[in-house]
């Protein structure tokens, strides 16, 4: 009885298993024969070797995901920590409130966004009129990492609250019963048991972040292209999908590796 | 400690909403600038209830967000219930990469992959149109998969082990285990999970574009294309009453929902 | 809140069969029509909607039963790419002459029978049996236009204008745009050193990214649609664009001003063509002759604000009156082929010509922009949590063995 229980449960992954086959795997099929053929469809490693052509704009795009993510857990798990300690109904408001301006178009959020910090937007306006000189923000990478947090910052908390919000009030107490002041109990009880959420927030954020492209077109001012822009200018052209896929075949790879690592601290974390 | 705690709350609430207050502004603006506040009119609203297009781009992205974020949604807790119970790591930490592939291609690979996969697959079943709205609804669940297996997945990972099979042992079927006792835990993920679904699929402007039929235009696509001109404000209109829409519905399922909110412990 | 979820979930199935439901109507015909957004006289702001006149035309005059089912793309590439794939079946589309000529190469359009578009008369010589379309076979031109620059008259020098090298002057360093695309961005640069922009020469395009590296530390943003809001709340100063959006511009900013650069420049055609995989192609033929009804083609000029290549247009005195009122200049600026500006229509780049463009450009992106805090903040996150998993590590270890 016990066994089928444990062999049906498994099979609840089943529809998913199939769904990834078909509509993940299947599709990348299509990545790989571009990867390894010419325009002419002839096997070839030159897409691959073009790659270092490209690593510069990688490199800057992994960093700029790397600090963009750092900040959003900064400012999200504090923020998760504290909506997760209001009335369940307030906690209820407040999500709703996160989520909302997410679901007014991107472009247009970041139209607005570009209207207040453009060199001749509101905030320059109001420090013209303050006579404290002008920003130059559009255009910096300042403002790339503050749009990709912007956009990012529910994929953090979201995960976090969820698991601090059903954490058990008698640990913490009996942490501050032994002893611990304030930052202990939240470093060394609250944190720990948190480590699943805060994993799936960082992939969320970190994930989407290294490929976005409207964000750096738009609030980068285009002076600098990251890799998701590279790779989106190649799949203008039918002749250029070749190391399009290339590029993101590599990509893809990097990132599920240094994934792999990360879930493998993470797994030792919650055997520990 | 308390009083900290609400500025920085209210602090980084205000920062979101300054682009959406702004945008909110311009929808009341006299000219179709959306750079400058020129005058205060209500022009876009009256043209905004003369295009029924936007409308119909309004209605089709509600009905497609509204379908894939609900498939997206039992299909991924489906799986993060029964990824836990695979004994090999192997397996599953391998189904777990493949899930976060959507999620880290750059939204043209993906659409792009995925429009030769169907295109193939017309081909291969001879049909005529070979995209249509399943085929975006098929995409949607796609992206919107690893997202909610991610928000599902800590949770149960948080939940006592012991507990389904308490319940079993107590003479839970194994599906009773599940809505009984598993659920009512997981439950906050499985919420948020959906609204992640909800969200991205409202906003996906990319892969909606390779994946849907000649004749289905989400509200996305429509804004994009403007690009070429430029974005008429009727849609900061179409935005702020959706803004105002939403915020209304939640007052009002918070002013009627008093009563209840003793025994609602497990809801968000 | 399971309920509220479950309603919502019978309200989207519903919603879908109530959809797809409508799809086995009568014997209706559907036109389906591929353009660009914006890109038609479609009702709003009390113009004419051309759409819903070619549906009931079709009913009154033709005696069918037809529907328009109109959707718009954001780019000849996305059009294409999709036409391409053949996932999903047009009757009309719209794209630029360089595509055209690709589209054509590849056997993707099919020829026309322009017995069936006889306005077809009204398009002016000079449209006619262009380089993308020798034979006039496949296209009839839709829209038409040139790019210029566009300066906002208080904060640029009136004895600085002219020529592209504003684009290049030191004075404005800052307050340049350029656009965000490499086709058009290399573009400023050759027709500046007087090259052709169809060019197969390295040299032409080497000579080119020199230039763009060399303009971009004066250069604000690289920008596409962004310019409409940066020109109009005086963000920037210059701005190379397409007469038919500077008088939307100059419509909500009349400090903006716009030349034509003596040097040459890029004009383009939008021409309404009907790919090979159309299902009603009399029916497409009938629908473009539609646009090419005086009335018709009139309120698509007005609507958009681009020059129309259809004499009818360019004589009607109501139009003239409508632009002009719009920008008193504005049939100069509109219609200023024959005014002597030099003129070059972009080709279809060859495969080796392409790939050498995007490299170029991607280096062009990357110039300068390397600043090394970013780089040693996004190392210090890196290693700071390593190291936080090897203590972890560690530490569990020591803690095990006891």
């Amino acid at each position: 009885m016990e066994k089928s229980g444990k062999n049906l449960g498994r099979l609840t992954a089943a529809p998913h298993v199939v769904w990834a086959v078909l509509f993940i795997l299947a599709p990348l099929l299509f990545v790989l024969y571009y990867t390894f053929t010419d325009a002419y469809g002839v096997f070839t490693w030159e897409n691959i070797f073009a790659l270092k052509e490209h690593a510069n704009t990688f490199l800057l795009s992994v960093s700029l995901s790397v600090i963009a993510t750092f900040i959003c857990f900064l400012i999200g798990y504090p923020l998760a920590y504290i909506i997760a300690g209001y009335k369940e109904k307030s906690q209820k408001i407040m999500i709703t409130l996160l989520m909302l301006p997410m679901w007014t178009n991107l472009l247009i959020r970041t139209y607005s966004m570009m209207a207040i910090m453009d060199d001749g937007g509101f905030l320059n306006s109001i420090l013209g009129a303050l006579n404290l000189g002008k920003v130059h923000l559009i255009g910096t990478k300042g403002a790339v990492i503050f749009g990709m947090v912007y956009d990012f910052l529910p994929y953090m908390v979201l995960p976090i609250y969820t698991i601090i919000s059903k954490l058990d009030e008698n640990l913490l107490e009996a942490a501050r019963d032994l002893g611990c002041n304030t930052v202990q109990v939240l470093w060394k009880v609250v944190l720990p048991l948190s480590s699943s959420g805060i994993v799936s927030g960082i992939t969320m954020v970190f994930v989407p972040s290294i490929s976005t492209f409207y964000i750096s077109q738009k609030l980068g001012g285009g002076t600098f292209e990251l890799i998701g822009d590279t790779i989106e200018r190649q799949f203008q052209n039918v002749s250029t999908y070749n190391v399009g896929a290339a590029i993101s075949l590599v990509m893809m790879i990097l990132v599920l590796v240094s994934l792999a690592i990360m879930n493998r601290f993470a797994d030792e974390e919650e055997a520990g | 400690m308390k009083v900290l705690s609400r500025i920085y709350t209210a602090l980084i609430f205000i920062i979101l909403y300054i682009p959406i207050l702004v945008l909110m502004l311009f929808s009341f603006n006299s000219t179709a600038n959306t750079g400058d506040m020129t005058g205060l009119s209500l022009y876009w609203y009256r043209e905004l209830f003369s295009s029924p297009d936007t409308f119909n781009a309004l209605k089709n992205t509600l009905v497609l967000a509204v379908s894939a974020s609900v498939i997206s949604t039992v299909i991924g807790t489906a799986a993060a219930v029964g990824l836990c119970k695979f004994r090999k790591n192997f397996w599953r930490n391998s189904v777990l990469s493949v899930t976060n592939i959507p999620m880290m291609n750059p939204d043209i690979v993906t659409g792009i992959s995925m429009m030769l996969l169907f295109v193939f697959l017309g081909n291969a079943f001879g049909s005529d149109e070979k995209l249509s709205f399943f085929t975006l609804l098929i995409a949607h669940v796609t992206f919107c998969l690893p997202y909610v297996i991610l928000s599902v997945r800590p949770k149960i990972l948080s939940m006592p082990r012991a507990l389904p099979e308490a319940a079993q042992d107590l003479g839970c079927t194994p599906l009773q285990s599940f809505f009984k006792v598993e659920l009512p835990q997981i439950l906050p993920g499985v919420i948020s999970g959906f609204i992640l679904a909800f969200t991205l699929s409202l906003d996906d402007f990319v892969i909606s574009y390779f994946t849907t039929g000649n004749d289905f235009q989400t509200l996305p696509l429509l804004i994009y294309s403007m690009t070429k001109k430029e974005v008429k404000p009727d849609i900061y209109a179409l935005s702020t009453l959706m803004i105002v829409a939403v915020t209304v519905l939640l007052i009002l399922s918070n002013l009627s929902s008093k009563e209840k909110n003793a025994e609602r412990r497990l809801t968000l | 809140m399971i309920k509220k979820y479950c309603l919502l979930l019978v309200i989207g199935v519903f919603l879908i069969s109530s959809l797809t439901g409508c799809g086995e109507t009568t014997e209706e015909l559907t036109l389906n029509v591929y353009n660009w957004g914006e890109y038609i006289s479609d009702g709003s702001e009390d113009s004419l909607d051309v759409n819903a006149e070619f549906e009931a035309y079709c009913e009154e005059v033709l005696g069918k039963s037809v529907s328009v089912n109109y959707t718009t793309y954001a780019s000849n590439e996305d059009m294409y790419n999709k036409l391409k794939s053949g996932s999903a079946t047009y009757d009309v589309v719209i794209p630029s002459e360089y595509m055209i000529e690709k589209m054509i190469e590849e056997d993707m359009l099919a020829p026309l029978d322009f017995s069936n578009i006889p306005n077809y008369e009204y398009i002016d010589e000079s449209f006619k049996n262009l380089f993308y379309d020798p034979e006039n076979t496949y296209s009839v031109p839709y829209t038409c236009g040139m790019v210029g620059i566009i300066y906002n008259s208080e904060m640029v020098d009136e004895a600085d204008l002219g020529s592209w090298d504003l684009l290049w002057n030191e004075n404005y360093k800052g307050q340049i745009l350029q656009f965000n695309n490499p086709r058009d961005a290399f573009g400023t640069a050759i027709y500046w050193a007087g090259d052709s922009v169809n060019s197969t020469d390295t040299r032409v395009w080497e000579a080119a990214a020199e230039k763009l590296k060399l303009q971009k530390p004066l250069i604000q943003s690289y920008v596409m649609d962004e310019i409409f809001n940066k020109m109009k709340n005086g963000s920037a100063a210059i701005a190379p664009y397409y007469a038919g959006d500077y008088m939307t511009m100059y419509d909500s900013n009349d400090l903006l001003g716009f030349y034509y650069p003596e040097e040459g420049t890029n004009v383009f055609v939008d021409a309404m063509c009907v790919p090979a995989c159309a299902k009603n192609k009399e029916l497409a033929e009938q629908y473009i002759n539609f646009m090419l009804e005086k009335e018709i083609a009139v309120a698509n000029a007005e609507y958009i604000g681009y020059a129309s290549p259809h004499t009818l247009v360019r004589e009607d005195e109501e139009y003239i009156a409508y632009m002009e009122d719009w920008h008193e200049d504005a049939m100069e600026i509109l219609y200023a082929e024959n005014s002597g500006v030099k003129t070059e229509y972009y080709e279809s780049l060859d495969a080796d010509t392409l790939s050498l463009q995007n490299g170029l450009w991607e280096s062009l992106k990357i110039e300068n922009s390397v600043e090394p805090w970013i780089y040693i903040t996004s190392s210090t996150i890196v290693g700071a949590l390593l190291l936080l998993f090897l203590y972890n590590f560690l530490l569990k270890k020591y803690r095990n063995k006891y």
